[in-house]
C-alpha cells in the first residue's frame, strides 16, 4: 500500500478530534487538558507538514516549526495560570475548577 | 523576496510600542511594584504617540516584509480605534489596580501593551502566519491578565478557563490554516484570494469540500475571540472572574481588533466564497443576538450581565458584516466606536462604585442610588438607555445604521430579529435603572471613589452618548473613510 496524503490527513483529523474531546470529557485532571492542546497543535502540524511535502512547497514546515515555538510559549503560560489556581485552591482536578456560575 | 531597511520605517508605531514595552520591562523589573502608576501613564502616552505615528502615516495601500503586512486605510483606521480603546483601557485600570489586593503588579500595563502590539499586528496581517503570530501575543498577555490577581481564586479560575478554550480556537485556527493553505496553495491574502476565485470559477463550479472545512475552522477562531454565541462560553465566566478593569479591558479592545480582522479575511482571501461564509456569519450573528438577550435575563451579577451585553452587541455588528456591502461594513464600524464609548462609560462607573471597600458587583447593590447619588445614577441611566438602544442616545444610531443597512440589502430576517431582541434586551438594561430609582436603599450605601480619570472618562462617554445626535457626522466620515481603505 502507498501511503498517500489522504491517509497523513485521516491521522491528523484522527488526533486533533482525540485532543477535542480530551479537553471536553475529560473531568479528573487539567494536566490532561494541556496534554490535549498539545495533541491537538501537533495534529495540524502534521497536516502543515504532509501539503507541505505533497505540494513541493516549503511553506508549510516553516508553519510548523512557528507553531511548534508558540506551543511551548502557551504550555509555558498555561502552566503557570495552573500553578497560580492550585495555590488557591489545592487541587487541579477539572471538576473542583466551578466557582464561576450564573 | 523584497525586503529593505526603508519599510521598517512604516511598522514605527510597532517598532515603538515593541521596544517601549521591553525597556519598561527592565524599567519594572529594577523599581518594582512600586512603579506601576509611572509605567501606567508611560504606556499610556506611547499608546498616544502611537496614535499619531499611524495618523502621520501615508494611508496609500502598500504591502511590506515578502507580502507578510498590509498597511492601509482600513488598518490604520483601525489601528486608531483600538489604540484609543487602549488608552481609555489604563485610564480605567489606574485607581482601581492599586486599590485592589495583589493587583497592583509593574506588570499589568505592560501586558496590555503587548496585547495591543499584538492586536496591530492581526490588524494589518497580509498573511495568515502574521494573523496567527498576532492573535497568539494578543491571547497569551490576556491569559495572563485575567489571572494576575494570583491571591483570588476567582481571578485565577477565570484565567484557566480563558486559558483552555482560547488554545482550543487556536487549534481550531491552525487546523483550518492547514486546510486552506493545502486547498488553495498559499497562505497568504491575496494569494487564497485568486486561488479561490479560480477554485469557484473551476470545472467543479463549486469550491472543495476541504478548503470550505478550513475556513469554516479558521471562522470559528475568531468568532471565539470576538465571543459571539455559540462561541461565548467562556466570556460569562471569565468576565465575572477577572478583576473588573480587566474586564473593562477585555470588553472594549480586542473585540475591535478580531472584527477587523474578519472583515479582512472575508474580504480578501475569502472573497470568492462569500455565499458559503454568508450562511455562516448571519447564524452566528443571530445566535449572538439571541443568546445575548435571553441569558441576561436572570444574571444578578453586573459583569456577568455585562459579558451577555456584550455577546448581544458582536451579534448586531455582525449583522453588518453578513451583508457583504460597504454601506453595512460602515455600519460596523460606526457601531463599534459607539459601542466602545458606551463601554467605557459604563465601566468607569462601575470601577467607581465601592460597598465597605470591596468593588460592587451585584445589581442589588444598587438599590436606591439615585437617593444619596443622584449624579452617578443619572450618568449611569443614560449609558444604559444608550445601551438599549433608546433615541435620542448613540446606542440608537449605532442599531438604526446597522438596521438600516440590512434592509436595503435584503436581510429583512436578520433586523427583524435584531429589533426584536432589543426589545428583550431592554429589559435587563431597564431594570438597572428600576432598581437605581425606585428600590429602596437596602442597607449600606455606595461609595464613589475619588478618582480624575474614571471621573473624566465617564463624562466623555455621556458627552458623546448624548451629543452624537448633534453631530454624528466625524463618526461616520471616520467609517466611510475606514471601509474605502478596505474596498476601494
Amino acid at each position: 500500500m502507498i501511503i498517500g496524503l489522504e491517509h497523513y490527513l485521516t491521522l491528523a483529523a484522527i488526533l486533533f478530534t482525540l485532543g477535542i474531546f480530551g479537553i471536553f470529557l475529560n473531568r479528573k485532571n487539567m494536566i490532561v487538558i494541556l496534554m490535549s492542546i498539545e495533541l491537538m497543535l501537533l495534529a495540524v502540524n502534521i497536516n502543515f507538514v504532509a501539503f507541505s511535502a505533497f505540494m513541493g512547497d516549503l511553506t508549510g514546515q516553516v508553519f510548523a516549526m512557528f507553531v511548534l515555538t508558540v506551543a511551548a510559549a502557551e504550555a509555558a503560560i498555561g502552566l503557570a495560570i495552573l500553578v497560580v489556581f492550585f495555590r488557591n485552591k489545592g487541587t487541579i482536578a477539572v471538576e473542583d475548577i466551578a466557582d464561576l456560575k450564573g | 523576496m523584497s525586503f529593505d531597511i526603508a519599510s521598517l520605517t512604516l511598522i514605527l508605531p510597532e517598532l515603538f510600542m515593541a521596544s517601549a514595552g521591553l525597556l519598561l520591562v527592565v524599567f519594572g523589573a529594577f523599581l518594582g511594584n512600586k512603579s506601576l502608576a509611572s509605567i501606567s501613564w508611560v504606556s499610556f502616552w506611547v499608546f498616544l504617540a502611537a496614535i499619531f505615528m499611524v495618523l502621520a502615516a501615508d494611508w496609500s495601500p502598500v504591502t511590506i516584509m515578502n507580502d507578510m503586512l498590509i498597511l492601509d486605510g482600513f488598518g490604520a483606521g483601525f489601528k486608531i480605534m483600538v489604540l484609543a480603546g487602549m488608552m481609555a483601557s489604563v485610564l480605567l485600570s489606574l485607581n482601581f489596580v492599586i486599590t485592589q489586593d495583589g493587583l497592583g503588579r509593574f506588570e499589568y500595563p505592560i501586558l496590555m501593551l503587548l496585547a495591543g502590539l499584538g492586536m496591530l499586528i492581526m490588524i494589518m496581517s497580509n498573511n495568515l502566519l502574521t494573523v496567527y503570530m498576532g492573535l497568539e501575543l494578543q491571547s497569551l498577555s490576556l491569559y495572563v491578565l485575567a489571572a494576575l490577581q494570583t491571591k483570588s481564586l476567582k481571578s485565577s479560575e477565570a484565567g484557566i478557563k480563558y486559558f483552555v478554550l482560547g488554545a482550543l480556537a487556536s487549534g481550531m485556527f491552525l487546523f483550518g490554516t492547514s486546510f486552506v493553505y493545502g486547498y488553495t496553495g498559499s497562505i497568504e491574502f491575496q494569494a487564497i484570494g485568486s486561488s479561490v476565485t479560480a477554485l469557484a470559477s473551476g470545472e467543479a463550479q463549486a469550491l472543495p469540500a476541504g478548503f470550505i472545512l478550513g475556513m469554516v475552522f479558521v471562522l470559528i477562531a475568531i468568532v471565539f475571540k470576538i465571543s459571539a454565541a455559540p462561541f461565548h462560553m467562556w466570556t460569562p465566566d471569565v468576565y465575572q472572574g477577572a478583576p473588573t478593569s480587566v474586564t473593562a479591558f477585555f470588553a472594549l479592545v480586542p473585540k475591535v481588533a478580531a472584527i477587523a480582522l474578519l472583515i479582512r479575511l472575508l474580504h480578501v482571501p475569502f472573497a470568492a466564497a462569500v455565499d458559503e461564509w454568508q450562511q455562516i456569519i448571519w447564524f452566528v450573528s443571530a445566535a449572538s443576538m439571541i443568546v445575548g438577550a435571553f441569558a441576561a435575563l436572570v444574571q444578578d451579577n453586573i459583569k456577568r450581565l455585562l459579558a451577555y451585553s456584550s455577546i448581544g452587541h458582536m451579534g448586531y455588528a455582525l449583522i453588518g458584516i453578513v451583508l457583504a456591502t460597504s454601506y453595512g461594513l460602515e455600519a460596523v464600524v460606526a457601531y463599534l466606536v459607539i459601542y466602545m464609548f458606551m463601554t467605557a462609560g459604563t465601566f468607569a462607573v462601575i470601577l467607581m462604585m465601592r460597598k465597605e471597600d470591596v468593588p460592587v458587583t451585584s445589581i442589588r447593590d444598587l438599590a436606591g442610588l439615585s437617593s444619596y447619588q443622584p449624579a452617578m445614577a443619572y450618568a449611569l441611566a443614560i449609558l444604559m438607555f444608550s445601551m438599549a438602544g433608546i433615541p435620542p442616545l448613540a446606542g440608537f444610531f449605532g442599531k438604526l445604521y446597522i438596521f438600516k443597512a440590512a434592509i436595503e440589502a435584503d436581510f429583512v430576517i436578520l433586523a427583524v430579529l435584531g429589533v426584536l431582541t432589543s426589545v428583550v434586551a431592554a429589559y435587563y438594561y431597564l431594570r438597572i435603572i428600576k432598581v437605581m430609582f425606585f428600590d429602596e436603599v437596602a442597607n449600606e450605601e455606595i461609595v464613589f471613589v475619588k478618582s480624575k480619570s474614571l471621573r473624566v472618562l465617564t463624562w466623555g462617554s455621556l458627552v458623546f452618548v448624548v451629543g452624537f445626535i448633534l453631530m454624528p457626522s466625524p463618526v461616520l466620515d471616520f467609517a466611510q473613510s475606514v471601509i474605502s481603505g478596505l474596498l476601494g
